[in-house]
Formats: C-alpha cells, structure tokens, sequence
C-alpha cells in the first residue's frame, strides 16, 4: 500500500492505495450513511447542484459546521465538493482509478475562493500554474 | 478538531489571491523583486488603475509592502504572509490523514 500526501502552498493532495473495487469505494464516498461512518453526518446526495452539510461537534472556535454543494460527479471515478466553514471556502475533489490490485485514491483539497470554476478553468493564470511556480519562487526569496 | 484553527487568518490571503490578475502580480514581485507601479502595469498588460486597486488588495492582505520614492510607488512581495495558508493546509492534512484512515477501516468492514 502507498501512501503519498503532498501539501503544496494552496493544495492539500493525499493518495492512496486501496485493495478494493473502485465501486465499492465508491459507494463510501457517495452514501450518506457511509461518510458518516469515515467523515462527518451528513445529508449528501450524489446529485449536481445538491446542497449539503457536513456535522461535526462544535469546538471553540469552530461550529463545526460544513456548508457544501456538489459540484461534479462522474460515476464511480470523480467527486467534487465545495468545502465552506468559517468563511473559508475550498473544494474537495476525490479521484478513484482502478490498478491492478484494487485502487488508487486521490483526494484534492484547495482553497480558491471566490473564483467560480469557470473562470478558473479559463484563466490565463490558472492556480495550478501559480502553485507550481510558488515552490520555486519562495525558494529563490529566501535567497534574496 | 482540527479545523478552526487559523482559518480566520488564512482567508484574506486566499482571497487576494483568487484572482488571477493578482497572482500574476505577486508572482512577479516575488521573482522580480522590488518594483514600480510603472513596472508592474505594462507587465499586467491591464490600466494603472487596475492595477493599482490589486495592489491594494494584496497590501490589506499584508502579502506586499510599498515605499514611495520621488513621484514612484515601488512595492516588494512578502511571502511570509502566505504562512496562514500554510498552517491552514497542515491543519488539513492532519485531518484527511486520519480519515483516510477511517475510511479504510470502513471498507474493510464492508467486506463482512
């Protein structure tokens, strides 16, 4: 089993091998009941458009609370979410692959507020690009 | 729990930095250096205006500083202001770690 996870200055990526059916993983992401038994309650729906939350027990200087809203769903291989709390928005987006002995896992965390994924699509500079150049740039600063 | 910890503090830089426009501007400022207005304009290839509302923008988030010299405004990148979304993604990670972890205790229970 590998596993993997890689944080660069925006975006939390984990990647994981799973000996299981990409359906059944599947299944864990997309089922209610299921997400509450690995994440948070919930009353997700695989449904575009769906808004949602996810529950967890308020701690001081949280609500617990998640404000979501299915943004994709490509059965069974992509997931994506938007992941509001405290007034920070992000999206989660999961990514199931099969492999030879069951299947790859990959989730995607970022934090792009404001920035519909339209325009993010279309923009000339894209956050990936800025992200992949981040690295290296405060690298360099601190040579400076 | 994770999650609320520093969330409040990393929120104005992800927001300076959602447009597209504006992270050009910071990048080039990280990989330039110091630079005018002047400068930062034609590289923008947007108005002086324009640019000069970004700039504002990433100054309230503290990501540049700005010295006036002569008729010239010079601003400088501060990537120590990207530290909130660093500890932001830290947090995170700690979080989706351990639920990866729960999620394969799950499918291991969904065999039985």
């Amino acid at each position: 089993m590998t596993n993997t996870a890689t944080a660069t200055t925006r975006s939390l990526v984990i990647e994981r091998e799973m000996p299981h059916p990409q359906e059944k993983i599947w299944r864990a992401l997309t089922e209610g009941k299921l997400i509450e038994e690995w994440l948070m309650k919930n009353d997700f729906q695989p449904v575009v458009g769906h808004r949602f939350t996810f529950r967890s027990t308020p701690v001081p200087g949280w609500n617990g609370i998640i404000d979501s809203e299915v943004l994709v769903v490509e059965p069974t291989s992509r997931l994506t979410y938007g992941w509001a709390s405290m007034g920070m928005e992000s999206v989660v987006t999961w990514t199931l692959t099969p492999t030879v002995g069951g299947t790859h896992v990959r989730m995607e965390h970022s934090g792009f507020p404001s920035e519909d994924s339209a325009s993010y699509k279309g923009a000339k500079y894209g956050w990936q690009k800025f992200i992949g150049n981040l690295e290296h740039v405060v690298e360099r600063l601190g040579r400076l | 729990m994770v999650l609320g910890v520093k969330q409040a503090d990393a929120n104005p830089v992800f927001r300076a930095l959602a447009d597209p426009t504006r992270r050009a501007i910071f990048e080039e400022l990280t990989r330039q250096g110091e630079q005018t207005v002047h400068a930062l304009t034609r590289f923008a290839g947007v108005s002086q205006p324009a640019v000069s509302k970004h700039l504002t923008v990433l100054k309230r988030a503290k990501l540049v500083r700005h010295r006036r010299e002569g008729r010239e405004t010079h601003y400088r990148a501060q990537p120590d202001a990207l530290a909130p979304m660093a500890d932001w993604l830290n947090h995170y990670g700690a979080f989706w770690r351990e639920r990866f972890d729960q999620l394969e205790n799950l499918l291991k229970r969904m065999d039985k």
